[in-house]
């Protein structure tokens, strides 16, 4: 049993079947990812696992309960984390209250209301904010505000608050989409020490295969909505069926 | 100090001497002379200085902070009055139940209203608000007659017998604090200069003072912070395990009780409502002074509040008259130019002043007043940039 069971899982939108029959099992402390074509259903399975979309059919079970029809704040709380393709951040606060909002949300759930005491009373929350902070080097921009961050800090500031929450397993929705190769190279390169040093359960989705190959443990090639086959990055790379499904893609 | 950072005593501490010494500060000018209609310092401008005061501060936690803008603020407002009034007729003449009561079930309604309008954002939320408040101003007016007195409103009448006070029979019972009236003033003069110290008004501004500092506490706090970031990412907050609708309910109630605040201490200075307190253009108030001060910054609704109240009542009391005494200096025929320019924007014209200072605050000073007087501030202190004045106030501005 993996960590995240997918089993049977469909998704019509109108005449369009976007997500076909889908089986995944993800294994704890594994790397996992989802790779495909436009268009082949990566994100609408992403949000079918994340409580944006229901699917119509089919099950996802998460750490041994169902995730369907609980909302996404429930879902991080059952130890989901998800970075978005663009990241999302707190743009008018600073990056330590960024990384103090998930460090609140871990210890007092979804919803308290600490209304009289002060946030710079909590001195053991602020002390794990800037542990983390430090952990992703960025110890030297906590008062700056995290609009003002470079593209790849704010992916770093965002991978972060999805890091500190502990998860049980992180969802990365093309977290190098229309990146430069010089940030693209970076990032792998965070994910990369993320897994070595924490042993966090990851699930990429990229169009690029190239991305993932250095990172999965094991890939998931999906096409219209239907996995097509999962391997070993190496079995994947020489796969006719992938070929196929990439024809007339440059990225294979 | 009080559980506050230096910054934050420094700013609670002046703005508490401020209103306490209102009465010297706002009568500069002595008695008998050409400035005296500009002194601000009688107690009935004083009390709604600090009364729309509270009310723009507990407007400025939600909207300054979540950034849901109600446009139905007054309903909590007068439903408080309402409160407040049924209070001092049927429970006691002490303001302190009445206002207690206002505030508890502005609270409840606010909780009835924010419940609904917050299942929508932006547009659609300020619509609903307003909606329900345009509602509460016409049911008052019609069909809840009993329980609002319809258009003459509610007053004290002689015969009210207050459960808990003794009212001499066919007297006019009067709103009273521990069992003082509650028009009691005390008058100081000192040479040319009078000042006028009123049991009302220091009631009211303790009161303003006890919410402003509330205020900062919630501003301080990991509740305002989450506040902070329901107005920046929502879709970032439910990803992080949080839920952003009780946090905006809260904030939505806590501003309504606010209301409700205000409306009772209205009523503890002038014992009558009447339906037009929460007419719509009364929500607008409270919207356009909390922006004027800077909406999302702890002082700036305040300073908003006394900005509209007193161009409301000292600006608008500047007639022809008054005009061609102040340009009797100049020859005859430049007078009369003079006058006919500057009359329209003064007396019955002070909305025009006010609408196009409105107009200049919100295209070059986004952060309100405020910022504007932290640019000024900042000149003198050769700081160029902003950021350094701003920590005066310790908020960045919304927007
Ligand atoms: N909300 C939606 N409504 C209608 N069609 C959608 C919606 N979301 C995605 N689709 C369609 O479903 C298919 C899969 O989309 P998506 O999951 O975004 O693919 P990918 O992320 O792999 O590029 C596409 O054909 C897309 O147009
Ligand atoms: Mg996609």
């Amino acid at each position: 049993m993996g960590i995240l069971e997918v089993s049977g899982v469909n998704k019509r939108f109108g005449g369009l079947q976007a997500l076909g029959d889908v089986n995944l099992s993800i294994q704890e402390q594994s790397v996992h990812a989802i790779i495909g074509p436009n268009g082949a259903g990566k994100s609408t399975l992403l949000n079918c696992l994340v409580g944006k979309l229901i699917p119509d059919s089919g099950s996802v079970m998460f750490d041994g309960q169902s995730v369907l029809g609980r909302k996404p704040h429930e879902i991080n709380q059952m130890g989901i984390s998800r970075v978005f393709q663009t990241p999302e951040i707190f743009g008018d606060l600073t990056v330590l209250e960024n990384m103090l909002i998930p460090v609140f949300a871990n210890r007092d759930g979804a919803f308290r209301m600490h209304a009289i005491e002060s946030v710079f009373s909590e001195s053991s929350v602020i002390e794990r904010a800037r542990e983390m902070l430090a952990e992703v080097r960025m110890s030297d921009k906590v008062e700056m505000l995290a609009s003002s961050l470079s593209r790849g800090d704010k992916r770093r500031l965002e991978m972060a608050m999805c890091l500190v929450q502990k998860p049980k397993l992180l969802l990365l929705d093309e977290p190098t989409a229309g990146m430069a190769r010089a940030d693209t190279e970076n990032t792998i390169a965070l994910l990369n020490e993320i897994r070595n040093r924490r042993g966090v359960t990851m699930a990429i989705i990229e169009h690029d295969m190239n991305v993932v190959f250095s990172l999965a443990d094991r890939i998931t090639v999906l096409a219209q909505g239907t996995p097509l086959v999962e391997d070993t990055p190496d079995n994947i790379k020489g796969h006719p069926k992938v070929r196929e499904a990439y024809l007339g893609e440059a990225q294979v | 100090m009080l559980g506050l950072k230096k910054t934050d005593t420094t700013l609670f501490l002046v703005v508490m001497g401020l209103t306490l010494l209102a009465p010297f500060i706002l009568n500069p000018f002595p008695v008998e002379s050409g400035m005296a209609q500009f002194n601000a310092g009688y107690p009935d401008l004083m009390q709604r200085f600090v009364i729309f005061g509270i009310f723009a501060i507990g407007f400025n936690i939600l909207f300054g902070l979540t950034g849901y803008l109600s446009f139905g603020h007054a309903a909590f407002l007068g439903v408080g009055s309402y409160a407040a009034i049924w209070s001092l007729k049927l429970f006691a003449l002490d303001v302190v139940p009445a206002i207690v009561f206002a505030i508890l079930v502005a609270g409840a309604f606010a909780m009835l209203v924010g419940f609904i309008s917050l299942r929508r954002s932006g547009i659609y939320f300020s619509i609903l608000t307003l909606a329900f408040a345009q509602m509460s101003y016409a049911l008052a007016y019609s069909v809840l007659t009993p329980l609002t007195g319809g258009e003459t409103g509610l007053q004290i009448k002689n015969t009210d017998s207050p459960l808990l006070s003794n009212v001499p029979e066919g007297e006019i019972g009067r709103a009273s604090f521990l069992g003082l009236d509650m028009g009691a003033s005390q008058e100081l003069v000192l040479g040319g200069w009078a000042f006028t110290f009123n049991l009302g008004y220091y009631i009211a501004a303790v009161a303003m003072l006890i919410a402003f500092y509330l205020s900062i506490r919630i501003f301080r706090s990991p509740f305002g912070m989450m506040l902070r970031a329901v107005k920046s990412n929502q879709q970032r907050m439910n990803y992080t395990g949080l839920s952003p609708k009780p946090y905006t309910l809260a904030a939505f109630v806590i501003s309504g009780m606010y209301a409700g605040l205000a409306g009772g201490l209205m009523v503890a200075m002038d014992t009558q409502v009447g339906p037009e307190r929460m007419f719509w253009t009364a929500s607008g108030e409270v919207v356009i002074m909390t922006v004027l001060g800077g909406a999302g910054t702890l002082l700036g609704p305040v300073l908003g509040a006394g900005f509209i109240k007193y161009f409301e009542n000292i600006i608008s009391k500047i007639n022809k008259d008054i005009l061609h005494q102040w340009f009797a200096v100049l020859p005859d025929g430049f007078e009369d130019v003079m006058v006919s320019l500057v009359y329209p924007f003064v007396g019955k014209g002070w909305h025009l002043t006010l609408g196009i200072m409105f107009m200049l605050v919100i295209i070059f000073l986004p952060g309100g007043l405020l910022q504007g007087g932290q640019k000024i501030l900042g000149l003198f202190r050769r700081k160029p940039q902003p950021s350094a004045a701003a920590e005066a106030d310790g908020t960045k501005p919304a927007e």
